[in-house]
């Protein structure tokens, strides 16, 4: 096990295992607020449930030892990568040989953490820690979190940058949900091409869903 | 005449390896470990005699001129590694595998060096497996053998066309494993200057660290020599551009006995010069005459396009003259073949010095994608270098210099003239007379490396046990430095105008055109003169830039170019002496009536052993009888 | 054709370094890269300039000896190609060619567009191979191999050494080269007893070293002139799990 901390594909393991571990959180999270589509009810019902559920409650803090992790390591991995090569290219060029995400994981990182920050403080922060609207659904006070949501959107500038943050998000998953696969081993030829046809999918899907809900609300307030 | 003997033992030649073995001395574990030998070369020989020295106990240190001894020259070899295994039950034994050997070398080989080869080739194919190595599989997981080179049998074992290179790579894992352990030191980027002498017996090297320049003592209790051959003389070859002769050479003028040094392979199937600039020439399989047909326009100075030359108009040259093999003639006779149609005005291409190889009726007859399957690779590779499309039109190939199977001269234990100084691999003579069968190469050198060697070592390192380190302050030492120094300050000094390479290509172009696939007197005597004048020249006008002591690679190619002058005189002057043709040997003064080779065997049945007399002086001859108890020597007929 | 070369000279290892533009007169379409820089070396013995080092053997792209990032690529534009396989009939007239050495830590460079790259040796020293003494060899056929498996182990096998993936990769990571030969050994059952301890101390001599780790961008995989697939650094992770944890 030491060996295993050890060693640079170590570190790396555990970087891919907690970006595994978030993306599934990232599904989650995406789900619960496509039910900001289905309405007022539903969504402020399904935010109740998950700042409430003692699983859902158990599992935040392992979320965060996720992040804590992913974060971390990754930082540890660049620098130490850095290192690797002290004099630098004089020209380079890899548009041919990969892709430009995959170049790009700490810059596309650094900026999701930027806008990680904006976001937590923003919503789950407000959700959790603040005193926002309740409202009465099916006899039981909840806390009004899709009138907050309504509200935030119905800013231009915060929508830009949501949409950004997710974009952003998009590209990081687009390498990095196949490069985890390859990191953790399970992949070949022809997992490689599944996993990176299935990370294309799921990347958009991810960046799309989350850009068109706030745009959903953006254009509500047109 | 004492120093020539080849000390092989008596008694049927199935027995005497066994019987040799049996008898030699050996060196007990706790001893070797006392012994230090140094190994010059990383090539299959070398890698495989330095791993397996180590395994002994003995200390080794490895030298190579590459920055790693995976990049040694076995590396290229294609085809694939013979041995007589059987596995494809048609008929094969090693006395097959022997006899295959005597007569593709036209029966200028010793029997007992042969028989050995073959006998120990099986065991190669045992280690290189267990070692990793990945040679193709049958359906069932058991290994696959391919023919190969106008044999009747399957007997080839390969790795699609990189068998030099994955045993290669097999062989340098057991060094690596060694370096590891420190059972072997390896000494990379050294060029080996000379062999140093004390009291009659090798005792070191001296080297030139390429990196720094600076001139290194190496001691050791003995010698080996696994350099590899000097077909690069011809500047453009088949061979690694940094192939030479210079550690062979050296080892040559402190006395070791060079035989047989003219006897060189040209290969049929290389891609032709294109152009002046040419470094090397590109080899390429010669698997593709399985399904290539070889000709030439029937009309002198045809300038229509290949593929408007109608079928009546061609000249299917190599079918015509040899109606049993075909386009899959031997290598000498197919090359000289290509030669002598250029030569008479038929040749293609913009130079007029080449012939067409032409996979259109197999493509019709087996489908583009059968050809595609076997060839593929090297159509990409054609068309990567010439522009042209093998599919659609003619490869153009021509005969390029490959391998020599000239060398140190040695004895049944692999030791040279020289006490203590062996000589493995191509840079001895020994196995393949005077033309060598595909796939026979690599067969030698692990035979040689892995079995042979580290057997025979322990007879001559058996008195050695209680000598002790081999001091490196001796006198022998300070002199072989010396004269080392001086001839890389002579070179510095020269300060002329002309580049090394410029006379590299100059003396390649007079030893291809008098002393490469076909020789005659008069050609010979012209190109002894020619290059004593380009000799001369050479020493009065090259540019050699630097200095010595910093990395400096003209300085390298000018040392090894002044040894190539030397040698090309040796080579001519033994073509010269051998008026016979035989093997890769052609004289033109002798031939049959329709224009073979003509063995003379009367008067040629020796090793040509060539003893070294002084710098420009002709060499002494030394006629070392060939005895053949078990074949008996016939004319070659293909 | 005209060319003008962006060329990286330094004199020793210890010397610093810098770019010198060549402008090259006369050359051919017909040349080789390195043709094209013997060429240029020519021109500069007869002016009585120190010629470019750089390093080359076999010229047909199986030794590894060449290197070169040509243009900000590892051995040039082309894939499945060493430098020594590159053609000047892929530039032009007046084309501007930057030629560098390989870059990394592990790499030193040597002189000019050499490096030193020992760094191989030594990660190969921490197990790059199977201990069969010779003479212990069992017959060759006794121990089957799946073809399948041996036809992977010689993709993987066919590595040339050349360091074309630590510079191709922006981490310079080694991790394609030992994947090869971790992957090679591993697939076959001859390499299997020593499997673990071999996968667990390439990967640490390689981190001791100074190579990078890998991020999985994919490019050494494209730079490889012979093409050695990610599968096979898949495999190397799969081997390293097994062996650690």
């Amino acid at each position: 096990m030491s060996n295993f901390l050890k060693a640079s594909i170590g570190r790396k393991l555990l970087v891919g295992l907690s970006g595994l571990f978030l993306f599934s959180f990232i599904l989650v999270h995406l789900t619960v607020n496509l039910f900001l589509l289905a309405g007022q009810e539903s969504y402020n019902i399904a935010t109740h449930f998950m700042t409430t559920n003692p699983v859902i409650q158990t599992i935040e803090p392992i979320l965060a030892i996720g992040f804590i992790l992913h974060i971390g390591i990754s930082v540890w991995l660049t620098f130490w990568n850095q290192r690797a090569r002290p004099e630098k290219f004089l020209k380079v060029d890899q548009s041919k040989s990969s892709t430009w995400p995959s170049r790009n994981m700490f810059v596309l990182g650094g900026l999701i953490f930027i806008f990680l920050v904006i976001h937590i403080s923003n919503f789950w922060y407000k959700i959790n820690f603040t005193e926002i609207g309740y409202i009465e659904h099916g006899g039981e006070m909840v806390k009004d979190a899709y009138t907050m949501v309504a509200t935030s959107f119905s800013n231009w500038w915060y929508v830009v940058i949501y949409v950004a943050g997710a974009v952003f998000l998009g590209f990081h998953l687009n390498h990095g949900f196949q490069s985890a696969f390859q990191t953790i081993g399970v992949s070949n030829e022809i997992w490689r091409k599944r996993w990176t046809v299935l990370g294309n999918f799921l990347s958009v899907l991810i960046a799309a869903g989350f850009s068109i809900i706030a745009l959903y609300f953006l254009l509500k307030t047109l | 005449m004492n120093k020539l003997n080849t000390k092989i033992p008596d008694g049927p030649v199935a027995e005497k390896w066994t019987k040799h073995k049996n008898k030699i001395r050996l060196v007990n574990a706790a001893n070797k470990t006392k012994l230090d030998i140094i190994v010059v070369g990383t090539g299959l020989a070398g890698a495989s005699a330095a791993s397996s020295l180590g395994e002994l106990g003995y200390n080794v240190k490895a030298f190579c001129f590459q920055d790693s001894p995976r990049r040694a020259h076995s590396v290229a070899a294609q085809g694939g590694i013979n041995a007589a295994k059987n596995y494809k039950n048609d008929g094969d034994s090693i006395d097959r595998l022997f006899y295959d050997i005597m007569k593709g070398g036209d029966f200028r080989a010793r029997e007992a060096f042969v028989y050995r080869s073959a006998e120990v080739s099986n065991f190669v194919i045992d280690q290189l497996t267990a070692a990793g190595v990945p040679f193709a599989r049958e359906y069932s997981g058991y290994l696959d053998n391919r023919s190969f080179g106008g044999v009747q049998v399957s007997r080839t074992f390969y790795a699609k066309g990189a068998t030099g290179q994955q045993c290669l790579l097999g062989a340098y894992s057991g060094l690596i494993r060694q370096m590891s352990l420190g059972k072997v030191t390896l000494y990379s980027r050294r060029d080996m200057l000379d062999v140093v002498i004390i009291d009659g017996k090798a005792r070191g090297i001296i080297t030139r660290n390429l990196v720094t320049g600076e001139i290194e003592r190496h001691s050791a209790h003995a010698v080996v020599l696994a350099t590899g051959g000097y077909g690069t003389i011809y500047y453009l070859s088949t061979l690694a551009v940094g192939s030479n002769a210079s550690a062979a050479w050296a080892a040559h003028k402190k006395g070791a006995f060079f035989s047989n040094p003219s006897f060189v392979q040209i290969h049929p199937t290389s891609l032709p010069q294109l152009n002046d600039y040419q470094a090397k020439l590109t080899l390429m399989s010669e698997s593709l005459r399985n399904d290539g047909r070889i000709w030439v326009p029937k009309q002198k100075g045809e300038k229509r396009h290949p593929n408007e030359i109608p079928e009546e108009e061609r000249d299917y040259y190599l079918e015509r003259m040899y109606p049993a093999y075909g386009n899959l003639a031997p290598r000498d006779i197919s090359s000289r073949a290509a030669k002598e149609r250029c030569d008479a005005g038929y040749g293609v291409g913009k130079t007029g010095m080449s012939v067409y190889l032409d996979f259109k009726d197999s493509i019709a007859k087996k489908g583009k994608k059968v050809i595609e399957s076997k060839y593929g690779n090297l159509f990409e590779l054609y068309e990567k270098i010439t522009g042209e499309n093998p599919y659609e039109e003619p490869m153009r190939i021509y005969p390029a210099g490959h391998y020599t199977m000239g060398g140190l001269w040695v004895d049944y234990n692999l030791m040279t003239s020289i006490d203590g100084l062996y000589s493995i691999g191509e840079s001895n003579f020994s196995d393949h007379g005077a033309n060598r069968l595909g796939a026979g190469s690599l067969m030698q050198c692990g035979s040689d490396g892995y079995f042979v060697l580290p057997v025979t070592i322990g007879d001559y390192l058996a008195d050695d046990i209680k000598t002790g380190k081999i001091p490196t302050n001796h006198a022998a030492f300070e002199e072989a430095e010396k004269h080392a120094r001086d001839k890389i300050i002579k070179l510095l000094s020269v300060n002329g105008k002309q580049t090394v390479t410029s006379f590299h290509k100059r003396l390649g172009k007079i030893m291809w055109d008098y002393c490469g696939m076909v020789r005659n007197e008069e050609g010979l005597k012209k190109a002894l003169k020619l290059l004593s004048e380009l000799k001369e020249e050479f020493w009065k006008d090259v540019k050699v830039p630097g200095t010595m002591d910093e990395l400096n690679q003209e300085l390298e190619k000018a040392v090894k170019v002044a040894d190539f002058f030397e040698l090309a005189r040796l080579m001519c002057q033994d073509a010269l002496n051998r008026k016979e043709s035989c093997g890769a040997h052609f004289r033109d003064e002798s031939q049959t009536p329709n224009g073979e080779a003509q063995r003379i065997d009367e008067e040629y049945s020796y090793i040509a052993t060539w003893e070294y007399t002084g710098e420009d002086k002709d060499h002494n001859l030394h006629k070392e009888p060939l005895e053949f108890e078990c074949v008996k020597p016939k004319a070659r007929s293909y | 054709m005209n060319l003008t070369l962006k060329i990286w000279r330094q004199k020793n290892a210890k010397a610093k370094g810098s770019f010198v533009t060549y402008k090259l007169e006369g050359a051919s379409q017909e040349m080789s890269f390195l043709e094209m820089l013997d060429y240029l070396n020519t021109t500069l013995i007869k002016k009585g300039e120190d010629p470019v080092a750089f390093e080359h053997d076999c010229r047909e792209g199986i030794c590894g000896t060449c290197s070169l990032y040509i243009n900000g690529r590892a051995h040039g534009q082309d894939s499945m190609s060493a430098t020594c396989e590159l053609r000047m009939s892929r530039y032009k007239d007046g084309d501007t060619i930057v030629i560098e050495p390989w870059r990394a830590k592990a790499f030193p460079v040597i002189k000019d567009l050499i490096v030193d790259r020992l760094a191989f040796e030594k990660i190969l020293e921490a197990g790059g191979f199977i201990s069969a003494n010779a003479g212990a060899a069992p017959e060759a056929n006794s121990i089957p191999v799946p073809r399948e498996h041996a036809d992977k182990a010689f993709d993987a096998a066919s590595c040339i050494g050349c360091g074309a993936c630590v510079s191709a990769c922006k981490n310079a990571s080694a991790q394609l080269f030992i994947a090869s030969k971790v992957s090679q050994l591993a697939l076959l059952p001859q390499g299997r007893a020593e499997a673990k301890s071999r996968a667990r101390n390439m990967i640490a001599k390689a981190d001791e070293l100074g190579f990078g780790s890998c991020t999985n961008t994919g490019a050494c995989e494209v730079e490889c002139p012979k093409g050695i697939s990610l599968a096979h650094i898949a495999r190397l992770n799969r081997e390293f799990l097994k062996a650690t944890l």
